[in-house]
């Protein structure tokens, strides 16, 4: 089924080497001894911020010349300087949508070709000869924009192998993805190692999912170095409790459930045959995401929203959150919890919002408005009319608490992956409102971050707060959610508008399940 | 996203030609009519333009939709020329130092019929080609520079999701509290910080393109190679050669009509 590739893999050499961002005084990563043999399949472990991406950046040979950071020791790809080595090479990268370059599929695969220099009359077989190895069975000419992330990043994979690469990279190339995402690029990296002889190297949280994939597992050491390396089942056992603690997704680890079941508690906002929808750019109609969902958020239990790609999850978070219209339907909210505020939380001023309802964005980046963590942090309680002193309190207890006050002069946008959701959580909860919306919180979040987050969430819950996350992170609904609302798939919709059942309502046909 | 890059274009005859050849015929127009400023020469171009829109193949809905801000800019720099334009012939209306006058007046005509003669066929263009074909005959029949056309193309695709990131952003500016209040002074403010993240946000998503673009060879050493092959036929001379036309008829008229005016004298 594969098309035939250029002989054999390269071979990966590093002695010593190390790499300093341009302005900054801490190494990225440094002591870095490497030897990757041809053909090899290797998992790179690490802790956030450990320096993976940085070290696969440079094999890449795309990391920058002098004017962009400094370097120490040799690194050789095949012997050669990698900036020199760039043809051998082909790199897949974490996000789905920065990696599109061109507007039709085909165009999309044949771009590293033509920049290859591979005459036309050859690349349009290595183009379908590609697309067929990574599964992708679709016309040439699909528009790139119409497809799913698990889709986008097939075709990443797609463009890289249509290059004939020496050298795969895969720079954490699921983290993005939902589950049926996940296994679609993993299943189509095992063929490819399964038919090709290129050396293949992986950079990833969830060991799980590559273990068997892999011939070699190397973690790198956040103060330098290499932490371990060998056999992958080898290096889990041996490092199993090392490797948890640096925030790696160890087959087996968490997942637990963190806390009790809760009791009913008071109920602050009801859903009834609600429709949620967006309206387009230059379209005065919505278009509907999800209807008929029906929930009821109550104090001290958290409300998981599940449901395929697609199934209008963040558009109902969005909505609850007073951040849209609804479509239809009742969005209605407690008369204690919006004292004297008309029921709908969509006609609410934004400092009324605060105090009643925060949100979590699923890109932290989205949310921040101020150039400092303090200053960001502040922004929600001085809306809403706490006093400067009051304010500075809070502040200075929420960077206690979220481990952020070394960074309290920062720039928000400056922070690692998990420091930036601490952040986001906390502006959100800083101005203390009744319930918590989460827009898939875990996302692409190693084990410590997700971890810290749900211990989190649990005391939110004990304290009387109610939590609503849109999330299709298994372990996070098993650890935490008290009820699930599954909203159906585009296809699923036809049918039938809602499923499940609730306790809540005394057996009422309603969209929500009690987990337990 | 697909609203910029992979609009829903119709096959007819103008959207099968080549871009490159609509490119040159509308510039042909465009640098004949910005070399005079007469009632005439915009007046024939606009009719001959007028003739060929139906092959065009745009929907009505969509022409006045895609052509809007054309209107409004002729509109616009009418008035402003009426007003404010060099005054001759009689005085028909004053206001203080502002006056309209019959030669102002005249000029302002003149000014709005070439903005709609020049803007027009510039939005037909883009209405009726893909813009990676385009870009594909600007790099292989013009020659432009691979790394200059492709480095545009790639960044039309991100004027897409700018809408996106507005709006998040104002929905995250609401979450926080600062959606809304202060009256007037802090809308201002408001729309000058969501513009600036708006900037952030978009320069990120610009780098991590441009790393993406860079980790499939792009600007590198090698001599690129063109998967699609940009054709130039005979459909496309004559495409070149009706614009030269319209272009020619409309100098002759203004010049037989002795309404031709060279704007550097």
């Amino acid at each position: 089924m594969t098309s035939e590739r250029a002989g054999g893999g390269a071979r990966v050499l590093a002695r010593g080497w190390g790499w300093r961002h341009a302005g900054r005084s801490r190494w990225a990563v440094r002591d870095i001894d490497l030897d990757i043999r041809p053909g090899e399949r290797v998992l790179l472990l690490g802790a956030s911020g450990a320096g993976k991406s940085t070290l696969m950046q440079a094999i890449a040979g795309v990391l920058g010349g002098d004017d962009e950071g400094d370097s120490s020791g040799t690194l050789t790809v095949d012997g050669l300087h990698p900036g020199a080595a760039r043809d051998r090479v082909a790199m897949v990268l974490q996000d789905p949508d920065s990696q599109v370059v061109m507007a039709r599929l085909g165009d999309d695969v044949a771009f590293g070709c033509e920049n290859a220099g591979i005459p036309a009359a050859e690349i349009w077989p290595r183009v379908e000869a590609a697309l067929r190895d990574v599964g992708l069975d679709l016309p040439l000419s699909t528009p790139t924009s119409a497809l799913s992330g698990g889709q986008k990043q097939r075709l990443a994979l797609a463009g890289a192998i249509a290059m004939r690469p020496r050298l795969l990279l895969l720079d954490e190339p699921t983290a993005n993805l939902d589950p049926a995402g996940v296994d679609e690029v993993r299943d189509a990296v095992e063929r490819l190692c399964h038919d090709s002889e290129a050396t293949v190297l992986i950079v990833e949280h969830r060991v799980a999912v590559w273990a068997s994939v892999v011939d070699r597992v190397i973690v790198l050491d956040e103060a330098g170095g290499i932490l371990a390396e060998g056999d992958p089942d080898d290096v889990l056992d041996d490092r199993k409790a090392e490797l948890d603690a640096a925030g790696i997704w160890v087959p087996g680890s968490s997942s637990a459930r963190i806390r009790p079941a809760a009791e009913e508690g008071e109920t602050l906002l009801t859903a009834r045959s609600l429709s949620v929808g967006r309206t387009p750019f230059g379209s005065r109609t919505a278009q509907v995401a999800a209807s008929g969902v029906e929930f009821a958020t109550q104090r001290g239990r958290a409300l998981a929203v599940t449901g395929p790609n697609g199934a209008g999850k963040s558009t109902v978070a969005l909505t609850v959150a007073g951040l849209l219209r609804p479509v239809d339907g009742i969005l209605e909210a407690a008369g204690p919890f919006r004292r004297g505020l008309p029921a709908e939380p969509s006609r609410w001023r934004s400092r009324q919002l605060v105090t009643r309802i925060g949100t979590v964005f699923q890109d932290p980046e989205h949310q921040f408005v101020r150039s400092t963590v303090r200053d960001e942090l502040a922004v929600g309680p001085r809306a809403a009319g706490v006093d400067r002193h009051a304010a500075d309190a809070r502040v200075d207890e929420l960077l206690a608490r979220l481990r952020l006050a070394r960074l309290a002069a920062a720039n928000p946008f400056t922070l690692s992956g998990g420091e930036k959701r601490r952040l986001s959580v906390a502006t959100a909860i800083a101005t203390r409102p009744d319930l918590l919306v989460l827009d898939e919180p875990t996302f692409g979040q190693d084990a410590r971050t997700w971890r810290e987050l749900a211990a989190l969430l649990s005391e939110l819950l004990d304290a009387g707060h109610a939590v609503m996350a849109v999330t299709h992170d298994d372990a996070f609904v098993h650890a935490l959610a008290d009820d699930v609302l599954t909203l159906p798939g585009a296809a699923a919709r036809v049918e039938t508008s809602v499923r499940g059942h609730t306790h809540a309502v005394g057996g009422q046909p309603c969209a929500v399940e009690a987990t337990r | 996203m697909s609203v910029v890059l992979t609009p829903d274009i119709r096959s007819s005859r103008i959207a099968g030609i080549s871009p490159v050849a609509k490119l040159g015929a509308a510039l042909l127009i465009s640098l004949t009519l910005v070399l005079t400023i007469d009632w005439v020469s915009a007046s024939v171009a606009l009719l001959l333009e007028a003739m060929l829109l139906p092959f065009a193949g745009v929907p009505a809905r969509q022409f006045w939709l895609r052509t809007a801000p054309v209107w409004v800019a002729a509109a616009a720099a009418a008035i402003a020329t009426a007003l404010y334009g060099a005054d001759s012939g009689a005085v028909l209306w004053r206001l203080g130092p502002v006056t309209v006058t019959q030669g102002s007046l005249s000029l302002a005509g003149a000014i709005a019929l070439r903005v709609l003669a020049i803007g027009i066929p510039g939005v037909i263009l883009f209405a009726t080609s893909d813009p990676t074909d385009l870009a594909d005959g600007l790099a292989q029949l013009v020659h432009l520079p691979a790394r200059f056309v492709l480095g545009a193309l790639a960044a039309l695709r991100l004027l897409g999701l700018f809408i996106d990131d507005w709006r998040a952003l104002g929905q995250a500016r609401r979450a926080r509290g600062v959606g809304d209040g202060g009256g007037p002074l802090g809308a201002v403010h408001r729309l000058g910080s969501r513009s600036f993240a708006l900037l952030v946000l978009s320069l990120r998503r610009g780098n991590k393109l441009a790393t993406a673009m860079e980790a499939k060879g792009f600007g590198g050493t090698m001599r690129r190679t063109w998967a699609r092959k940009a054709r130039f036929t005979g459909r496309d001379v004559a495409m070149v050669c009706l614009g030269a036309g319209i272009a020619a008829c409309a100098t002759t008229a203004a010049v037989l009509a002795g309404s031709w005016s060279f704007v550097v004298s």
